[in-house]
């Protein structure tokens, strides 16, 4: 774990076992509980051409916003693969089984953006998708990810469509550790959007709008923490989001319950909410990286990731922990 | 724990004691989701506690499989929250009909570990963690006396029914302070197609009626918060109202 303290303009080579250390008594840690969804699915066009269909986003009424790409498969990095065969509203792809469905909408700037309702809904749809789903795959991964691969410890609600890897290295002994050391736990759901869409028109449009939701009990230790000058970290890009959207839409407050959130956060955000953000490594041009800028300067950044590349530190979903402290 | 309003998950339960467990939780106002195998017999019950006025949900699957878990667990949140109440109530005797352990194929215990402990710890691992951020939760594994007591013939089961119970101790003792419980039950002899199939030739009338038994484990749930974490009881001590 690299930890990055902007105000002191220094870093430190951590270990994530050690987090305790880089926290005072008080301190809450905010995580995303939300699991991750077998997102990926393997169709047939209606003129018999393979496809994968990658949902998105939840619309509600059994509706999801969905990439196509074509063929081929995870091996191939998203941004090389072929796009799908452009389809028409009304199409209808088959997965296997009599499971199917229809798209309903198409973008009008990127054919791969599409809007579908599959077949089936309530148990029977997330029992197929389940079924034929699998886990967004990445080409920097060696073997293919079960969904085992790609859960948090503390994951729930399926709502996130890649993981929300921030929490990844926050198993039971460090979270049971955090505790004995007077940390603090709090979770709330972000539905982690697609990291790649493999068209740059589409992904300069990333992250697409993404729903939470804030428990009251949440909001409520956040209001104590900050009362009691205690820091409050984001563990994940998501869960900032989700916070600072929330803020942002009600006047600089929190307000339990679910809510969409479309904020785009960069250097030129001041945080109203969070304090530190426990994040991965992220490369510079990435909207993960942008991000960052709302806690630390750019420069800081570039010296410290040129340290951590040095060092043989690893990026990406399964790579080291990055902590970024208060200014 | 309250039930009104609890998001619970219970396995084997298309049939038996799950079946009435789930059926009396829903009518107590939680939201409940069904696992089995058995599609028709479980949607036959799930489509009953729905005419009942109770929110019930069907979801097939194996648990002696590695990757039903993480469908029922995905699935089953989705539906009705993040889960609440966990109930690993899903057996397999291993042998059908019983068999002493020396002729016991290894196939068959490996079974009935798979179903009755390592299904019941995936599930769990997939809840407990999530629990404790919330501060709430209970895990109910149903157990047997076949665990404390060397029944000849019940080896493959009782083996793995004694495994279950000493996970519940550790889980609970890894648990305390975080608000989230484990409980181990006994639910004591019942009418049930699987004590057919382990005793054919039991006097019916001297077996319990699992909805009897269901009734006591819904007061053990409303009660658990008092229970030491990890404890092993008999459900008889909740008979009365």
């Amino acid at each position: 774990m690299l930890v990055v303290e902007p105000g002191a303009g220094r870093w430190h080579d951590a270990r994530i076992g050690d987090l305790t250390r880089w926290l005072i008594a008080g301190d809450l840690l905010v995580v995303n509980d939300a699991a991750t969804i077998p997102a990926s699915l393997r169709a047939t066009s209606p003129a018999g051409a393979g496809v994968e269909l990658r949902l998105a986003s939840y619309l509600g009424e059994g509706r999801w916003r969905a990439v196509l790409f074509g063929e081929g498969d995870w091996r191939t990095r998203t941004e090389d693969r072929p796009p799908a065969p452009t389809l028409t509203p009304g199409a209808r792809v088959h997965f296997a089984d009599g499971f199917s469905a229809d798209v309903e909408e198409v973008d009008a700037t990127s054919p791969r953006l599409v809007v579908v309702r599959f077949s089936v809904a309530g148990a029977a749809l997330w029992s197929s998708l389940y079924r034929f789903g699998r886990p967004v795959q990445y080409a920097h991964v060696a073997a293919p990810l079960e969904l085992w691969h790609a859960q948090t410890p503390f994951a729930a609600r399926p709502w996130s469509v890649e993981m929300p890897s921030a929490g990844r290295p926050l198993a039971w002994s460090l979270l049971s550790s955090l505790r004995r050391a007077g940390g603090r736990l709090a979770n709330l759901t972000h539905a982690a959007g697609l990291s790649s869409t493999g068209d740059p028109a589409l992904d300069a449009r990333l992250p697409f709008p993404e729903r939470y939701d804030l428990p009251a009990s949440t909001v409520h230790v956040i209001r104590s923490t900050r009362s009691e000058g205690r820091r409050i970290i984001a563990v994940g890009t998501t869960v900032l989001r989700a916070l600072e959207g929330c803020a942002v839409r009600h006047g600089g407050e929190l307000v339990p319950g679910q809510g969409t959130t479309d904020l785009r956060i960069d250097r030129a955000y001041e945080p109203q909410i969070v304090d530190a953000l426990l994040t991965g490594l992220h490369e510079a041009g990435t909207s993960h990286r942008a991000l960052l800028g709302a806690f630390a300067p750019e420069e800081l950044l570039a010296r410290a990731w040129a340290h951590a590349e040095a060092g043989g530190y690893l990026g990406h979903e399964f790579g080291d922990a990055c902590l970024v402290l208060a200014p | 724990m309250e039930i009104r309003g609890t998001s619970a998950l219970v396995t084997g339960a298309s049939r038996g004691l799950g079946a009435s467990l789930a059926r009396v939780l829903a009518q107590e106002g939680a939201r409940v989701v069904l696992v089995a195998r058995g599609v028709e017999e479980l949607e036959r019950t799930t489509a009953a506690i729905r005419a009942a006025g109770g929110e019930a949900h069907a979801v097939a699957a194996d648990l002696g499989d590695k990757r039903a878990p993480h469908a029922v667990a995905g699935t089953a949140a989705a539906l009705v929250g993040p889960i609440d109440l966990l109930v690993n109530n899903a057996s397999s005797l291993g042998h059908v009909p019983l068999r002493p352990l020396l002729d016991t194929d290894c196939e068959a215990l490996e079974l009935a570990l798979d179903v009755n402990v390592v299904g019941a710890f995936r599930l769990t691992k997939l809840v407990a963690a999530s629990m404790s951020l919330r501060g709430r939760g209970l895990v109910l594994n149903v157990s047997s006396d076949a665990s404390v007591g060397a029944y000849a013939g019940w080896g493959a089961y009782g083996v793995s029914k004694a495994a279950l119970d000493h996970l519940g101790r550790i889980l609970g003792a890894e648990l305390r302070g975080t608000g989230v419980r484990v409980v181990t039950v006994d639910p004591g002899e019942m009418d049930t197609k699987m004590h057919a199939d382990a005793v054919p030739d039991a006097d019916r009338k001297s077996l319990l009626d699992p909805l009897v038994v269901a009734q006591r484990l819904a007061r053990l749930v409303r009660d658990s918060e008092r229970l030491a974490n990890g404890v092993r009881v008999e459900a008889a001590a909740w008979s009365s109202p």
